[in-house]
């Protein structure tokens, strides 16, 4: 099953600015290079709880899936 | 063109906790109930609210419902409705409770009551000493209230239209309100929902300041859609700012960094609260150090290339204070501020929180707008909750904590009344009108068509900017006359914004520039509302209406102690008398006088 890029990127519209502003960020560089498997990873990330997404990216909790890390990482640059 | 049409007993748009509390009342009546929402119910911006839900149960301390009145209609500083002050207030108990009982995880006392704590402005025995009101589930209480909310809604079979956009109001030629329209964004399609009652619980448009605590979906789309549909807007110029968010981020710092012993600094290193505050310095209340701030960089001593912001320094303070104290903030000054503070100062500025105006209603949800005299006349068929809501309870300035309160207490009252209206015969399926999609579709077309016009992204920032300068936490005429003609200007630009993507599915483009139609209303709102009135009370504090002894604090009761009503036709200007008389005949109004804490 393909995967709808434009989806995916409605769906980093999250409940908490903190993590709006590190999508904008990754978005702009990051987004529109991933391939069909790291989108595939994103879109599975994205289901994650707000608090739990922000605590894997700011580093307070450890990211809870090897399938996430490498999104994580990418979401983490500044 | 031929528009799908939906019928619903009620349409509630927003899944925050307004529409969430309200939808569960008419789900479990049995009412056939649809919730449109832009993004996953669970995902809304009620998610943030932190602080914890006032209520007087006094579990904790002595405490009960008149002092509860008391602090919030002193904190709206005499403008918020004492009627529906005393209802919301009167009713916390109960809406807490309820929430206990859907499996909220509430914070609990050694002998397993819903434990409480204190907050700012909440005092015992009028004003004489902290209370602890404030019910709350750890820092995560609005999180908590979502998820046991939307758990709740699921039980009670209440229809979700997740991802989906409503973009105008229907009314028929009576001014009655019979439904929505919406784009599905999974298509691009737009429909129509028709219904015997719309509720509308679409938060607030904090997104309108260029620094803003809001998340990005806070783009007032109710209140975008009501002044579009002719509904006037009330009390815009309010607007609950933080004094410290990350410049240019907009990320909150909590008042706990200056508890801690963050000092504010200007860009000569000055710590400049000494001069406004002696004694409390960088402690004093939150609208003395906004005001504070401002006034160092609008006299030329703010920092950075553009002096826009000062600094926090925690420098001073070990780095294992900081570690172990503040590891969150250090987390959030490194990733938005590009700084850690325990090498260097971070840089804030005061921060747009909270849309205290909105879409008028009564203290039983229904919006009212004045007709034949009556300032407040229920448009039939239309309610609306929560932030985008005006009941008004909060009047110029919101107490820490009523935010979650109001959204539980009328999105259950606007619920009940349309649970009422509807066993009593008193609401029918209207028809339509046969224009009902035309509007929406001819946006949809314009954005389809448009070419030369201007592009979301500027206008947007252009709008930010200016609210950010001319209409921010302190005030000056001459500021707000130039953002008047400034903000017309932008709105003028909002008209002929164009997209590059024309795709029908998933187009984020067309959904960003749909949200600034909205946006760009309560922008306006804010901008004349704030520069027509003429004093200063609550949130709303300008430079030329200063403390004085016939008007303390700048308050101008003889001449402003009514509500503004903002009509977006024209920009017309209307007021609105403030109701100081409580629901009940047996509660005492709360007497003007002077609010100091």
């Amino acid at each position: 099953m393909t995967i709808n890029r434009g989806r995916v990127r409605w769906q980093c519209r999250r409940a908490l600015l903190e993590l709006d502003l590190v999508f904008t960020r990754f978005l702009e560089r990051h987004f529109d290079r991933l391939s069909d498997d790291q989108l595939a990873d994103l879109d599975d990330l994205l289901r994650c709880d707000d608090y739990d997404l922000w605590a894997m990216v700011n580093g307070s909790k450890e990211c809870g899936q090897e399938r996430w890390q490498e999104m994580i990482a990418l979401l983490r640059e500044r | 063109m031929n528009v799908a049409k939906r019928t619903f007993d009620a349409v509630i748009v927003g899944a925050g906790g307004a529409g969430l509390r309200a939808a569960l009342q008419l789900s479990e009546a049995g009412l056939k109930t649809a919730v449109l929402t832009k993004v996953f119910p669970t995902r809304s911006h009620t998610v943030a609210a932190q602080g914890g839900v006032a209520a007087s149960l006094g579990n904790s301390t002595e405490d009960n419902w008149h002092w509860h009145m008391y602090d919030t209609v002193k904190g709206s500083d005499w403008l918020g409705d004492q009627d529906a002050i005393e209802f919301m207030v009167r009713k916390a108990n109960e809406v807490v409770v309820e929430l206990e009982h859907y499996g909220m995880p509430f914070d609990r006392t050694d002998n397993g009551k819903i434990y409480q704590r204190p907050f700012g402005g909440h005092s015992m025995n009028y004003g004489q000493a902290p209370v602890m009101r404030s019910c709350a589930a750890a820092d995560r209480t609005g999180h908590a209230m979502l998820h046991a909310l939307y758990q709740r809604n699921v039980r009670a079979n209440t229809q979700f239209f997740v991802e989906w956009m409503a973009l105008d109001l229907i009314r028929n030629s009576e001014g009655d309100v019979v439904g929505v329209t919406a784009i599905e964004m999974e298509t691009g399609e737009v429909s129509i929902f028709h219904a015997k009652a719309t509720i509308f619980a679409t938060g607030g448009a904090g997104r309108i300041y260029y620094s803003s605590t809001n998340a990005f979906i806070n783009t007032g789309d109710g209140v975008g859609m009501a002044a579009r549909a002719g509904i006037p807007l009330e009390d815009m110029e309010f607007w609950q700012f933080h004094p410290t968010g990350v410049a240019g981020a907009g990320v909150l710092i909590t008042e706990g960094v200056r508890g801690e012993g963050g000092i504010l600094r200007n860009a000569s290193g000055e710590r400049f609260m000494e001069r406004y505050a002696p004694n409390l310095k960088d402690l004093a209340s939150r609208d003395v150090v906004s005001r504070s701030m401002v006034t160092e960089i609008n006299e030329g001593r703010g920092c950075g290339p553009d002096k826009d912001h000062v600094l926090l320094d925690i420098t001073h303070l070990s780095p294992e204070t900081i570690l172990k104290r503040l590891p969150g903030i250090r987390e959030i000054s490194i990733q938005f501020a590009g700084v850690d503070p325990i090498k260097a100062p971070i840089p804030v500025v005061p921060t747009c929180h909270y849309q205290m105006g909105g879409i008028p209603t009564n203290y039983k949800g229904q919006v009212v707008v004045p007709k034949d005299g009556n300032p407040n006349v229920p448009v039939s068929g239309f309610y609306a909750a929560g932030e985008c809501a005006c009941a008004s309870v909060h009047g110029a300035n919101r107490l820490g904590t009523n935010s979650l309160l109001d959204l539980l207490v009328f999105g259950k009252s606007a619920g009940e009344t349309v649970v009422e209206d509807f066993k009593s015969g008193n609401l029918t399926l209207k028809p339509l009108p046969a224009d009902a999609a035309d509007v929406s579709l001819a946006r949809i077309n314009r954005l389809e068509t448009q070419k030369g016009g201007t592009e979301v992204h500027d206008v947007r920032l252009d709008m930010q900017r200016t609210m950010q300068k001319h209409a921010g936490v302190f005030r000056f005429n001459d500021l707000l006359v130039e953002g008047v003609e400034k903000i017309k200007e932008v709105a003028e630009q909002a008209k002929t914004t164009q997209i590059g993507d024309k795709s029908k599915v998933w187009n984020t483009a067309r959904t960003e520039a749909l949200e600034l139609d909205n946006l760009i209303e309560v922008a306006k709102a804010t901008m004349i509302s704030a520069e027509a009135r003429k004093e200063s009370r609550g949130a709303h504090v300008r430079d030329d209406a200063p403390d004085t002894a016939e008007n303390p604090n700048g308050r101008d009761d003889k001449n402003w102690l009514k509500h503004t009503l903002w009509y977006s036709e024209g920009n017309r200007l209307d007021y609105k008398p403030v109701n100081l008389k409580p629901l009940s005949d047996d509660v005492d109004p709360i007497a003007l006088a002077k609010r100091t804490y």
